[in-house]
């Protein structure tokens, strides 16, 4: 495991934005949505390349869903993109009516999630994305962990039939896989497993449980990491195959920990193999203003955390359970 | 084209007795605005559109968005009896299993294009296939039936925006222009007026109708095709019920099928069954 500390990092937005021209060249079916965020979300590159395949629909994510609906039954591809709590909170019910119950080829590709679009505060913070997305019939939800995963996944899913929600985030993301490596929908990526405990993280917490792991292990616990960078549909497979060596399972992601990655393997594993389970997330709260840095760590968000966390899981361990 | 105005009227009465017989075996639906909406949904389906009930995804066809998905009886109406799918489905609307679902869905039923039935949603869908279709340079024109209570939404208002800034000139709206909203005349819940001056200021071409006059409904859908550069709204006045006497204009009748005695009453009036 090299020291991420000394890696280059990649915005996952950045990323979007560039992989999009390619794909507009290669294929003349997509066009791209964006509610008046395009130099935010990097759709604006691709508005610039291709102006007659990009639609700015002004402040209005409601109308922006419907609209990419009617693209994608026309049989275009459509990509709608604008910061994550709008293209899930607001618009919602579009998301549902008009493309999940048809299952629509709409790609909705969410930037700004979480809490690490920072001085914002809460109303631009989307902490319950994940959950709102998740329980649609027909969705497909992922989060991908650095730059060339997203680059892999955004080409996967332009292939894909079906809707996808992809979150992404504003800040920058540790490099972590190499740029030509694979994405498959569904499939957890699995660094390590753990016989201690097993960290199922998403997003920016894989890099940050990474750290916390390389820590543990220096401290003598073996400690797994896993990539779930599908939350839906989930890997349970990989999920079940972390309890049965561990027993013990750590959640992370930077959303509520109701509903979200965390929600979604407490309910895999109360289904199947119970085991302990502690989640890592924003605790039923709203998030605030100020820098990125100062809100991970308010909200626990941390590689220390983490570590803390693992600590008392293995506490509960040794002490017989719950 | 040679224009059979008695030949209209007769399929729009035969809409009529399909609702209402799919209303009353169903024991629930939309009777008055399915009603009021039958003879627009008539002169699209069976004089104005370019479509083929043989080959429904047929790539240069016209397609029709109802955006009130809780008139769907009428818009079943019409694809029965173009020959999108037998009639003999009319006996099932809203049982287990039936393609005819209490609102209307792409996925089942043969000739719906796009899921409606959550109100105001529907133009913005319209728009996304009218452009599409401009992308591709079909001559697909998209119409699309809004309800006037469902104005109170403002993603359609929203949408009627994207229609304009984009000169979106192979659409046309049509508001069924009822009156009456569940819960009483729109006057007294939500007023929408002067919903003329709206549309006219959002940018749109807007022409107004008797939308129950078959031949006011062709001349306006037919200027709306000679309109370029700017959608056109198509605002229809029309009777919530329309049809049936005692229907005409009742609140009460927006979401309850008739009863089995209402249904008889009705048939009187609009007599029996006949061919055209």
């Amino acid at each position: 495991m090299k020291n991420i500390k000394d890696v280059k990092m990649l915005g996952t937005r950045d990323v979007y934005g560039d992989v999009l021209i390619e794909l507009g060249t290669e294929n003349k079916e997509i066009v791209v949505l964006d509610a008046d965020l395009s130099s935010s979300t990097r759709t604006s590159k691709f508005a610039k390349k291709f102006p007659d395949r990009f639609f700015n629909m002004g402040v209005s994510e409601q109308d922006m869903m419907g609209t990419a609906a009617g693209f994608a039954a026309a049989g275009k591809i459509p990509f709608a993109s604008t910061f994550a709590i709008f293209a899930t909170g607001r618009a919602w019910e579009q998301v549902r009516q008009a493309i999940c119950l048809p299952r629509l080829n709409v790609k909705i590709v969410a930037t700004h999630a979480g809490i690490t679009v920072g001085e914002d505060g809460a109303s631009h913070h989307s902490t319950e994305d994940i959950a709102l997305m998740r329980v649609l019939p027909n969705m497909t939800v992922i989060i991908p962990a650095d730059g060339y995963e997203t680059m892999a996944l955004i080409r996967t899913i332009a292939k894909h039939k079906g809707p996808v929600y992809v979150r992404l985030s504003r800040d920058k993301f540790p490099v972590l896989y190499p740029e030509n490596c694979e994405f498959e929908i569904g499939k957890a990526k699995v660094h390590s497993i753990g016989e201690d405990v097993n960290i199922i993280a998403c997003g920016l917490m894989v890099s940050v449980s990474l750290e916390a792991a390389e820590e543990l292990k220096m401290e003598g616990l073996s400690i797994g990491v896993i990539n779930m960078s599908t939350i839906k549909p989930l890997d349970n497979d990989v999920i079940l195959k972390a309890v049965k060596e561990s027993g013990a399972i750590v959640t992370a992601e930077e959303h509520s920990i109701i509903g979200g990655l965390g929600g979604a393997v407490a309910e895999v594993i109360s289904e199947n193999r119970p085991a302990i389970l502690k989640r890592i997330g924003i605790n039923d709260r709203f998030g605030m203003s100020g820098s990125i840095a100062d809100l991970l760590k308010h909200y626990g968000l941390t590689k220390e955390n983490i570590k803390k966390t693992v600590y008392h899981v293995m506490e509960k361990k040794r002490s017989g359970g719950y | 084209m040679e224009v059979d105005i008695e030949h209209l009227k007769k399929i729009a009465r035969q809409m009529r007795i399909d609702i209402l017989t799919m209303l009353v075996e169903a024991g629930s639906g939309h009777t008055g605005g399915s009603l009021s909406a039958a003879d627009i949904i008539t002169v699209l389906y069976f004089y104005k559109m370019r479509h083929d009930p043989k080959n429904p995804k047929w790539e240069e066809r016209d397609k029709f968005v109802l955006s009130k998905g809780h008139g769907a009886p009428a818009l079943y109406a019409a694809l029965g009896r173009a020959g999108y799918f037998g009639i003999e489905h009319f006996h099932t609307l809203r049982k287990m299993g039936s393609i005819l679902r209490g609102h209307p869905n792409s996925t089942v039923t043969p000739g719906v294009e796009v899921c409606t039935g959550s109100l105001g949603q529907g133009l913005s869908q319209a728009n996304g296939l009218a452009l599409a279709a401009r992308l591709d340079k079909k001559s697909t024109r998209v119409y699309v039936m809004l309800g006037d209570g469902e104005t109170d939404e403002g993603q359609v208002w929203e949408a009627a925006m994207t229609s304009a800034h984009y000169k979106i000139d192979n659409l046309c709206a049509i508001l069924d222009n009822n009156g009456l909203q569940i819960d009483g005349p729109n006057k007294e819940v939500m007023n929408i007026e002067p919903i003329v001056g709206k549309w006219r200021s959002f940018g749109w071409h807007v022409i107004e109708i008797n939308g129950h006059e078959i031949g006011e409904i062709i001349n306006a859908l037919n200027e709306a095709e000679r309109i370029k550069g700017q959608p056109t709204m198509i605002i229809a006045h029309t009777i919530k019920g329309k049809g049936v006497s005692f229907m005409e204009n009742k609140v009460e009748y927006h979401g309850i099928a008739p009863t089995k005695d209402e249904y008889e009453r009705a048939m009187k009036e609009l007599g029996i069954n006949e061919k055209y």
